[in-house]
């Protein structure tokens, strides 16, 4: 998704060989390799079309001379037998060697390409998340890389031999016989005329069968993530008839793109034997005419045989390079993305106060941090890591045109607890996402500790901010691991401090295997409930001065919440919080509430004053209960 | 393990079998047209005689022509066969999964069963296409060829049948080596992308925690993981290249040398040298053929068991036990001594001892921590799980006694995990009654207050919801999902959860439109509020697996302590 002023994307064909070029650039560090495998394909492919050039003369000259002959001279054709082993030699060698480079040049290639893609996408913006599916990039890293790896390691050493291979065979063809040659020339005419129709035919024929694939891929990926659902409605008759109409259409559609694929190989493995019979022929009336010799015939009909199969690989190998190099292309495309900006010089220090009270750096792990603020003069000044918060007039859209938030003021003062109430999409996830800068804010100021936002680098703004998310993520690894991702120098009794404090520790402990547990693909063997317990226990171990909770209770039932209740309030104590619930019962013990609408601050003030006030915070609060 | 599969290409075995054939008959042509360039060279050019060369070239030709037509015919065959193969395949699967219990479903994730119906069924079309082609076609040349070489020359031909046994032998050697080392390295590749796509998913959590060097560094020890493994495995592979190489100019020199020396001393006519040296080209690639076809049936290997998996799953939960006559009366419950394990385990219950009444009609509300069985509880009414022991009634039977359909048309659960699938709004809600009317799916709507926002759209009810429902929130999907669940007309309704994303005052509508308009289901609301459950007639209080209580608000109130304490929770701090 290249923007207005993102990277110029021109048309396919002329990509082509800017794209190339940049592949030879990634695979610069090996060009002494590259140039050695250059090399040994010259010299296999030479070998390989020298050595079915000997038949002539060991026909010619030690064969057919002395037929009949009791005691022939056989030194002339032991020697020619020498030359053709030492050729060989050479041929087999060269072989290996060219084989074995490319795989050390591809596999290092791959694996440099792949860190620098994944590199990349760690440094992106959130908006290209936003605006990108995870299928769509998980492609880059398997499809795209794999057709890649096909194309280095394969493809593109086997056109190169290839295409050598057809232009000697043909060189040598001419030496042999300029008029057999003709001949070869004509039914080679044919063939690529039949290769580019079924090739153009197989191609549409592919595109079909891959729309149709992608739809049938589409429903099958949509059903099984509902079958509970399917189940529930008792709808699986009506998706399997659904199914089987999509599954015929794809058979239809891929029976006809195989058909031309799979007809391509014998058309012309049989117009090569055509060849084959009409060098024969041919090649036998001119003999009779006196016009060619049986040494000729022999290594031309040779020729005639091993030049149809790396003519089918050019074909073949043009199409895979043509596939893996739109896939690269795809990978630059992410690897041009413009990552995150980060202007920041504010920098977050260890700090700790001297004899005069003066806050000063240190390189030990003390408790204080302070913000690090170089001058223009070259002096540095540093204030104190505290928590207070300040939103200036902040305006806010994800997208051009569409105000997410408009104008929000609001403060924080260190310490205290700041409440986020309001429905869906007032805007409640997004001031977070500012205040940590996932996006960044073009109309209206925020401060932290009084300093812009935008100076901060990011990686200390976000250090000094720990954030449990609407949405709890894990990773695979153990229990323990998973909390210490909050601090990853944490012992294991810090980790077990933070996951009492979160009261995750007793169902851990009920685990099989306790903190050693391994989590699975997002921890699937673990409840909702629990998953929220373990990232409040990672954002505990983290131990920042400020605190985000988005939902961050949300699927614990109410009892569980009141008991870690204590440890929250422990966990919240002395830190700037911010709070987004639409569970009242949360955010009621606020120093402030702040009601949002439509990306505006409607309502603010603690608990008893909005009751007091009787407006929307009133109504949401008081609709809670008007039944009981 | 492919046999097993076998049954799926019912139709199509037809074309599975003329595939071979035209093979054969094109493989056979083929080995001729060697033998007869022989002639031309021996009897034609020797004699000097034009017109036989003449009408052996013609029907060399003509030979070649017809192989042309059989080769073209085998190819349109195999496609056939092999493309109905996979569609039988992926109907076999997509059919037994539809079969699958919700117990089933949780032994496989639902990733497994997408990559399963796509990339294996895809590979194991790849390999069936391969062996009805490749797998006739290499051992008949092979074979045809050297009897070829036999007829013409037996002493000559033992340079064949040599090279045939070093060159298999080297091949199974490679094959045998780089299997282990391949599947290494695929089980890399998948932790490699998995690693990818757990940081996609987790994106946001890696840069609120600043850890994507942390990141980068596991990925770049993932992806120097997959790099040896590459390389180990590469390694073995691309020796095959040189080794046919070495074997074929072996035979080459061989042939030439050995039947140099025949023809000098007449035992060996030179058109039948040459020939000789044509059939080292069709000998050698039949060869590579065969293992590249033991390469990929190999290959597929793994994904045949995985689909056979599928396949042979057994299904916990059988439609057979149901008399079709017996409809659910009413929406009376009775849960009598039930215990219930996920794992069929009777030391591991989540569910212990469970037993309660509900009459028809009645709203009931269940209570509980996390992880105390709520929502197990529920599942078993529409038998979406089975009891272990005791047993569940649904209308005065066990439901058991009922068809899977009739059961679980008149018990209705709105599931904890929503889905919406792409199409309008209203094709969305037919799932529930297809033949609703849009009066019916209004009044529906009405009582799950989503018929305002429903209205909202421009489109209203034909908006379109896009793949799972992406256009619209999680309060609306939750809307939606319920409104989807009265079209049944249910006896029963089960709520488990499923306003959570609701704001409290339209959860209250929602929970005052059913008490009104629904006085005859029986209505089963699972909810974290107090709020949700105090005006039922009956709440259910439970802990650890167990019912703790069962009463009134009020007499909960008094009497239960978990319940008091969830009550205190939630109500501290009102004014």
């Amino acid at each position: 998704m290249p923007g207005p002023h993102g990277n110029r994307v021109s048309a396919k064909p002329k990509n082509t060989v800017k794209t190339l070029k940049r592949i030879l650039k990634y695979m610069h560090a090996y060009r002494l390799q590259l140039i050695v495998v250059v090399l040994s394909i010259l010299v296999s492919t030479g070998a390989s079309v020298a050595g079915t050039y000997l038949l002539k003369p060991i026909i010619n000259l030690y064969i057919v001379p002395y037929i009949g002959n009791e005691n022939p001279d056989m030194t002339g054709f032991i020697s020619m037998i020498g030359i053709m082993a030492a050729i060989y030699a050479i041929g087999v060698l060269t072989t290996y060697i060219y084989n074995r480079l490319m795989i050390n040049i591809s596999t290092s290639t791959l694996y440099k390409l792949r860190t620098d893609l994944f590199t990349h996408m760690e440094a992106l913006p959130i908006k290209y998340f936003d605006t990108h599916t995870h299928g769509e990039l998980m492609s880059r890293y398997t499809n795209d890389i794999d057709t890649l790896r096909e194309m280095i390691s394969h493809g593109i050493p086997n056109l190169f031999s290839s295409a050598l291979t057809v232009v000697g065979i043909f060189i040598m063809m001419l030496i042999l016989s300029p008029a057999l040659t003709a001949l070869v020339v004509f039914i080679m005419m044919l063939m690529l005329l039949v290769m580019k129709k079924i090739g153009g035919l197989s191609a549409t024929y592919f595109r079909n069968q891959q729309k149709e694939i992608g739809r049938l891929n589409g429903y099958i990926e949509e059903i099984i993530e509902g079958q509970k659902v399917v189940k529930v409605f008792n709808r699986e008759e009506n998706v399997k008839g659904n199914f089987a109409e999509m599954n015929e259409e794809l058979c239809n559609a891929a029976t006809n793109a195989h058909t031309f694929a799979g007809i391509l190989m014998p058309i012309i493995g049989n117009l090569s034997y055509m060849l084959y019979a009409l060098t024969a022929a041919v090649g036998g009336v001119m003999t009779i005419y006196g016009h060619l010799d049986i040494g000729s015939i022999a290594s031309f009909l040779q020729y005639t045989r091993s030049f149809t199969q790396p003519l089918n690989q050019v074909s073949q190998q043009m199409n895979s390079i043509l596939t893996a190099l739109a896939g690269m292309e795809r990978i630059f495309e992410v690897l041009d993305e413009k990552p995150e900006e980060d202007n920041g010089y504010v920098e977050l220090v260890f700090a700790e106060e001297n004899e005069k009270g003066e806050l000063a750096e240190t390189e030990k792990s003390t408790d204080k941090w302070a913000w690090k603020y170089p001058k223009k003069d070259g002096s540095v000044s540093y204030t104190k890591l505290e928590g207070d918060v300040r939103f200036e007039d902040v305006t806010f859209g994800y997208e051009e045109g569409k105000t997410v938030l408009n104008k929000v003021s609001l403060y924080a003062k260190p310490g205290q607890k700041i409440a986020f109430v309001g429905s869906t999409g007032a805007g409640k996830t997004t001031i977070t996402n500012l205040i940590n800068r996932f996006y960044d804010v073009p109309d209206g100021k925020i401060r932290y500790d009084g300093i812009n936002i935008n100076k901060i680098k990011k990686a200390d703004l976000r250090r000094s901010l720990s954030m449990v998310l609407q949405d709890t993520h894990l990773f695979t690894g153990t229990v323990m691991e998973n909390i210490r991702y909050g601090k990853l120098d944490a012992t294991d009794e810090e980790v077990v401090k933070a996951a009492k404090l979160a009261n995750a520790h007793s169902f851990i402990q009920h685990l099989p295997e306790g903190y050693n547990t391994m989590l699975t693909s997002d921890g699937a063997n673990l409840s909702q409930g629990q998953r929220q317990l373990l990232a409040i226990a990672r954002a505990a171990v983290a131990n920042p001065p400020v605190l985000i909770l988005d939902e961050a209770t949300s699927s614990i039932d109410t009892r569980t919440e009141a008991l870690i209740e204590k440890g929250m309030n422990t966990l919240m104590e002395g830190r700037t919080v911010f709070v987004i619930a639409h569970r009242l019962s949360t955010v009621r013990n606020s120093d402030a509430i702040m009601v949002l609408e439509n990306g505006t601050i409607i309502e603010r003030g603690d608990h008893e004053d909005l009751i007091a006030a009787q407006g929307k915070y009133y109504q949401l609060y008081t609709g809670m209960f008007e039944l009981s | 393990m492919l046999k097993k599969l076998l049954p799926s290409l019912t139709g199509y075995g037809k074309y599975a079998l003329l595939t071979p054939a035209m093979v054969i008959i094109e493989v056979i042509l083929e080995i001729f047209i060697p033998l007869i360039m022989a002639k031309i060279i021996d009897v034609g050019v020797k004699n000097g005689d034009i017109g036989y060369v003449a009408k052996a070239g013609a029907a060399m030709v003509l030979m070649a022509f017809f192989a042309l037509i059989f080769g073209v015919l085998s190819g349109r065959f195999a496609a056939v066969a092999s493309m109905g193969f996979a569609k039988g395949i992926r109907k076999k699967l997509f059919d037994k999964i539809q079969e699958f219990s919700f117990a089933n479903i949780d032994r496989f994730s639902t990733a497994s069963l997408i990559t399963r119906l796509t990339t294996d069924v895809n590979s194991v079309q790849m390999a069936f296409m391969m062996i009805i082609r490749m797998l006739v076609r290499a051992p008949i040349m092979l074979i045809s060829a050297t009897v070829m070489t036999i007829i013409i020359n037996a002493r000559l031909a033992v340079v064949f049948l040599v090279a045939i046994a070093v060159l298999s032998a080297a091949l199974y050697f490679i094959a045998t080596m780089a299997y282990p080392r391949f599947r290494a390295m695929l089980v890399r590749y998948d932790s490699m992308n998995a690693s990818v796509q757990e940081n996609l998913i987790a994106i946001r959590v890696v840069k609120a925690f600043v850890r994507e060097d942390h990141e980068n560094e596991k990925f770049r020890e993932a992806a120097d993981a997959v790099r040896k493994a590459q390389l180990r495995a590469e390694k073995i592979v691309i020796s095959t290249m040189p080794i046919m190489q070495f074997v074929m100019y072996c035979c080459m020199i061989a042939i030439s040398w050995f039947g140099g020396r025949m023809i000098i001393s007449e035992t060996l006519l030179t058109g039948e040298f040459m020939s000789f040296i044509s059939y080292v080209g069709q000998i050698m690639m039949s060869l590579m053929m065969i293992s590249f076809v033991f390469i990929g049936i190999v290959m597929s290997r793994a994904s045949t068991i995985r689909i056979v998996e599928v396949i042979d799953e057994e299904i916990d939960i059988k439609d057979d036990s149901g008399k079709d006559d017996l409809k659910v009366e009413d929406g009376s419950v009775i849960f009598d001594n039930v215990s219930f394990s996920y794992s069929k385990n009777i030391d591991n219950l989540t569910l212990s001892e469970c037993s309660f009444e509900i009459k028809s009609g009645e709203t009931v509300g269940i209570i509980g921590g996390t992880g105390s069985g709520k929502t197990s509880l529920v599942q078993l009414i529409p038998r979406l799980y089975d009891v272990l022991e005791g047993k569940v009634l649904a209308g005065g039977h066990d439901v058991r006694d009922y068809s899977i359909a009739t059961l679980r048309n008149a018990v209705s659960v709105v599931l904890q995990k929503n889905v919406l699938f792409s199409g309008t709004i209203r094709e969305n809600l037919r799932w529930g009654n297809e033949n609703a009317t849009d009066e019916e799916i209004e009044e529906a709507c009405r009582s799950a207050q989503a018929h305002d926002f429903i209205m909202s759209f421009p489109k209203g009810y034909d908006t379109d919801l896009g793949q799972g429902g992406v256009n619209v929130s999680g309060g609306q999907k939750q809307r939606l999902s319920i409104a989807r669940a009265l079209l049944k007309k249910p006896r029963v309704i089960i709520l488990d959860d499923s306003t959570s994303a609701v704001d409290t005052a339209t959860d209250s509508k929602i929970r005052q439109a059913l008490r009104e308009n629904l006085k005859n289901t029986t209505k089963i609301i699972i909810a974290q509020r107090i709020a949700s459950v105090s005006e039922a007639d009956k709440i259910i209080v439970m802990d650890d697996g167990r019912i703790n209580a069962v009463g009134t608000h009020e007499e909960l109130l008094a009497a239960n302590s978990i319940y008091r304490e969830v009550f205190e929770s939630q109500q501290k701090g009102v004014a």
